[in-house]
This record gives structure tokens, sequence and C-alpha cells, in this order.
């Protein structure tokens, strides 16, 4: 019975297409896988908006929305406010009949491409990802190779968007992100490389099979390794980076650049700029988990009845909530500590980690690599971290008053 | 000729003569970013999975960007008032148009081009992998002793701190 559920989604598809004829299969397969991602994401890029007005909300100790419950027919019937849930919908409708705003300086063309070019490589990343068992939209060999060169064309559509609105504020937040993603691109493409290397493929299904083997119950995922652990968190920060969240927000910093490349937008373009951000980061989240948290795969062998596709998405709502608990914690970076972080640290751990999960593939079946790798690992994190501490001669800050 | 690959055709023909005529340098930049995408989508369709990929990755996602920093920091947001054209383009055209007519008849002509087509070779991401891992493992590593070095040589340049003060005036 759980292996229908788990399978439902896959069923019903062939189901549908039961009934479509020879000739228009492969056009109606790819509509349908299409559809899904377009009605799924955005939908649950809805929830996760409120989700985290809420959050921030709770941390900023005040009540955060908590007005809007049901639409207009429905709130006869219940009286219940949702706790706020609501507001999605509200919110949806002012942004799409907001009036549409273009300075009278910018460059009109590249002006009105930029946010349809933004959403384009993000959407087109979501053609890789294993949303749960047999659930791969396009199963390509190359598919972690896929999903870095759509991720990389993000960059122009951010220069179209500063550059085209003749603005200083949108042109600094532009050359902001583009320097930033350039810069945590490395680390996050190296702290992947260790997880292709002991797997020795770039599909992600069969790096998702990988880690589906059980040893005493629990999942052989990436990130129970020391290897897998390092370039797990790597990975972690380089997607707070390479999704423009805080801590790593200089690019949209609002007390400094207003709302960075995205200044000049309103009404439905600006909405698409804040729904090509979000699906960028559930994608790049949705990699993370695929690499190193096992993908749909369950962490303990006597949970494996539970839905591939629950797993998947409970992972990534896991971790949207870990995003959203960063940004409620931790103050903004400055540019110069955000570039010494990426070239100083994030750079010779991620190397260092590649070199580790190669003597952790030589060792073999040696219970010894264990303690080895760690070892390195922990050794290099401290050395580092001491090493750049102690230039930075941190302390209490003392203050001055005029006499 | 499928109609997928004519469109494919059009549009970079496009972009490719567009990238050449636009008076604004960044968007001849930005038609450049469709002309790479533009080959990407070709070699897609011909089957070369690992080149299409590359091509985005490389060209659209670093030398676009390249390209364009390079046009900010060196121009102002000015567009040139001078014709397009410049005064000999006609000349021009007539000897590209020889040069381009010379080197393809000797490229058809030649006899160490394989007459008559023979079966497209399937290649997959394996069996590129393969042949870099056994046939040229040799440059392989090179390029990658190459990349590794320049990459701690970036690290080893940012170590160094030439100035004495740092961001908050404070004396280190």
């Amino acid at each position: 019975m759980f292996d229908q559920l788990d399978q439902i989604f896959v069923a019903l598809k062939h189901l549908l297409m039961g009934y479509v004829p020879a000739v228009g299969q492969p056009f109606v397969s790819a509509l349908l896988s299409v559809v899904m991602v377009l009605a799924v994401f955005p939908g649950f890029f809805a929830i996760v908006t409120i989700l985290e007005r809420k959050g921030l909300g709770r941390i900023q100790n005040r009540p955060g929305p908590n007005r809007v419950g049901f639409p207009w027919p429905l709130n006869r019937l219940f009286k219940s406010r949702l706790a706020g849930f609501g507001q999605f919908i509200p919110d949806g409708i002012k942004s799409l009949t907001k009036e549409d705003i273009v300075p009278r300086a910018a460059d009109k063309v590249v002006h009105f491409l930029a946010p349809v070019v933004m959403l384009i490589p993000v959407l087109l990343a979501y053609a890789v990802l294993p949303f749960g068992k047999n659930m791969t939209i396009a199963d390509y060999d190359a598919g972690v190779l896929f999903f870095y060169a759509v991720g990389g064309a993000v960059e122009v559509s951010v220069f179209m968007a500063g550059w085209s609105s003749h603005n200083k504020y949108s042109l600094l937040g532009a050359m902001r992100a583009i320097a930033q993603m350039i810069s945590y691109e490395i680390p996050l493409i190296l702290s992947a490389v260790t997880v292709i290397m002991i797997v020795g493929s770039l599909n992600l299904n069969d790096i998702i099979a990988r880690q589906n083997t059980y040893t005493f119950g629990i999942a052989h995922w990436h990130v129970f390794t020391p290897w897998g652990f390092a370039g797990f968190i790597l990975f972690v920060i380089a997607a707070l980076a390479e999704s423009n969240r805080s801590p790593f927000d200089l690019p949209e910093a609002e007390s400094e650049i207003i709302a960075g490349y995205y200044t000049e937008y309103s009404g439905f373009k600006f909405a698409l700029f804040f729904l090509g951000e979000y699906l960028g980061m559930f994608a790049i989240i949705g990699l993370g988990i695929t690499l190193f948290l096992g993908g749909w795969t369950a962490p303990f062998s006597f949970l494996t009845w539970i839905p591939s596709w629950i797993w998947f998405f409970s992972k990534l709502l896991a971790l949207v909530f870990l995003f959203i608990w960063i940004r409620g914690t931790l103050p903004r970076l400055r540019m110069d500590q955000l570039m010494n972080f990426a070239w100083k640290f994030m750079l010779p751990m991620a190397l260092l980690n590649i070199a580790a999960a190669g003597l952790w593939h030589f060792m073999g079946a040696n219970a010894l690599r264990w303690p080895v790798c760690a070892a390195i690992l922990a050794a290099a994190y401290v050395l580092l971290g001491r090493g750049l501490m102690h230039k930075q001669k941190l302390g209490k800050r003392t203050y001055r008053y005029a006499e | 000729m499928s109609l997928p690959f004519l469109i494919t055709a059009f549009v970079t023909l496009f972009a490719a003569a567009a990238a050449m005529s636009l008076r604004n340098l960044v968007h001849c930049a930005l038609a450049f970013v469709v002309v790479f995408a533009g080959l990407a989508a070709m070699y897609l369709q011909l089957g070369a999975q690992f080149a299409g990929f590359a091509q985005i990755l490389v060209y659209v996602g670093a030398i676009a960007i390249l390209i364009v920093f390079a046009i900010l920091l060196t121009r102002s947001g000015e567009t040139p008032n001078q014709a397009v054209l410049a005064p000999g383009w006609l000349a021009g055209m007539m000897i590209s148009a020889g040069v381009f007519a010379t080197l393809g008849w000797l490229v058809l002509n030649s006899k160490a081009l394989p007459k008559g087509s023979s079966e497209a070779p399937v290649v997959t991401v394996k069996n590129i992998g393969d042949v870099l891992m056994n046939k040229y493992v040799l440059p392989l590593e090179i390029i990658g002793l190459l990349l590794t070095a320049a990459m701690i040589g970036a690290v080893v340049i940012a170590l160094k701190e030439p100035s004495k003060t740092d961001y908050s005036g404070r004396k280190t």
C-alpha cells in the first residue's frame, strides 16, 4: 500500500499518458512534468514566504502576519484566521495588480527582459533534481554539470537588471551580487566534487542510489562521513551566498543600496525577481539534499515505508527553516569580510576536503579512515580559523567619547 | 533540417549580426550571450551533451560576465556617435567573403576529411571520462596541477595584506 502511495504521481502520469495518442506522447509527457514543477514550487514559495515572515517575527519577538484567514467565499463558513497563513493570497494579488513603473532613463528592452531571463535558468535547474523515486524529469548522465551550467546563467540576468535600470544603487547591487556569486561558486562546486569523486558519477540518481544502503539501520548518507560533513557545511554556506541570503545579502542591503539590482522594479516584475530568488534557493537546497542528505531516501531503515517525495520535501522544508533561522540570527557581513571568507577560508577548506575524500577512498574499508580524515579536517579548521582570527585582533570594542 | 535546428540557427545568426551591428556595447555583449546559448543548443541537438553543458558553464556563466565587466570598467555609459559601419566596409566584406570561400573550398577538398558520411559516434559523458582518464591522462593531470596551482596562488595573493590600516581606521 505504501509502495503505491510512493509511486502515486508516477502512476497518475502513466494513467494520463494512456489517453494520449502515441504521436503526442513525448510532448504531453514533458508538458505534464513541467506543469508539475510550475505548480508545486511556486506554491511552495508562497507558503515559505509566509513561514519566513512568521518565523522572523517569532525571532524578533513580534507576532508577524496574523490577520488573513480564508479567502472570501470560504470565510463565511470558517471563522478561523489560520494564524495568518492566508496572507500569501493578498500578497500575490497585490504584486500582480500594482503599477508597473519603468524609469524614463532605463534601457526599456533589457529592463523588461531581465526578470524573464532570471526565471529561465532557475526553472531549468529543476529538470535534473530527483523529487522522489522515479521522479526525475530529465535523467541526464551529466546532471550535476547541467545544474551548475544553468546556475551560472543567473549572473547575466542580475547584470541586465542592474545595468538597464540606469541607477547607481542598481549597478552597485548587481556588481556586488556578481562578485559574490563568482567567488562562492568555486567552493560550491569544489564541495560537490568530493561526492562526484567518491560515487564516480555525475548522475544525480546514481548519487542517491549509492546513499540508499543501510548499516545497523542507519543510511549511508554522505553527510555522515567526515569529508561529507565538512562538504555539506561548506555547501550550505556557499548556497546561502549564492542565493543572496542573509548573512550574505549585501547585494540587496536595504540600509545601503535600497534593494540592489531590483531597486527600479515594481509590481509583477519585482514579484518575478522575488520568485526567481526563492526558486533558486529551493533548487540549490535540493541539490545539497541530493548530494549529501541522501535525496529522497530515509535516514533509518525502519522509516523507509514513508513515501520518497515526503522525505524530499521534508528535508527541503527543514533546510529552508535553517536558512530562515540563520537570517533571523546573523548580522550582515561587510564586503571585505565576505571576500576574505570566500578566498581565505572556504577555498582552502574545500581543496583540503577534496584531498581528505581522496584519502578516504584509498584507505578502503579500513576503520582507521574515520579518525584520520576527521582529524585532518578538524586540524585544518582550527588552524585556519586561528590563523585568520589572529590577524583580525578581535576583542572587546572600545568606545571613545568626546570629553 | 528539422524545425528546432532552423529556429536555433536563425536565432544564433540573428544574434551574431546584432552583436556586430548594435551601437551600445553592452547590448552587443548581451547579444553575444544569445550566440553562446544558441551554440550550446546546437551542440545539444547534435547529441554532444557534455560539450553543450560546458559551453553554457564556461561561456554564458564566465566569459560573458568577463566581457561585460571589461566594458563597464573601461567605457563610460555614453553610446558612440559615429556610424556603425567603418568607411571601407564594402571592401572588408568582399575580402572576408573571399577568405571564407577559399578556406571552405580547401577544407571540403582536403584529403584528411573522410569521404562520405560515416556513422555518428555515440559519445556519452562516461566515454569522455574514460578517454580522459586513460588515453589523455597526462594532459589532464598537467591541467589539473596548473589549475590547482593557480587557485592556491589566488589564496596566497589574498592572504597578503598590503595596507597597515584596516577598515575601522585602527592601526594593526
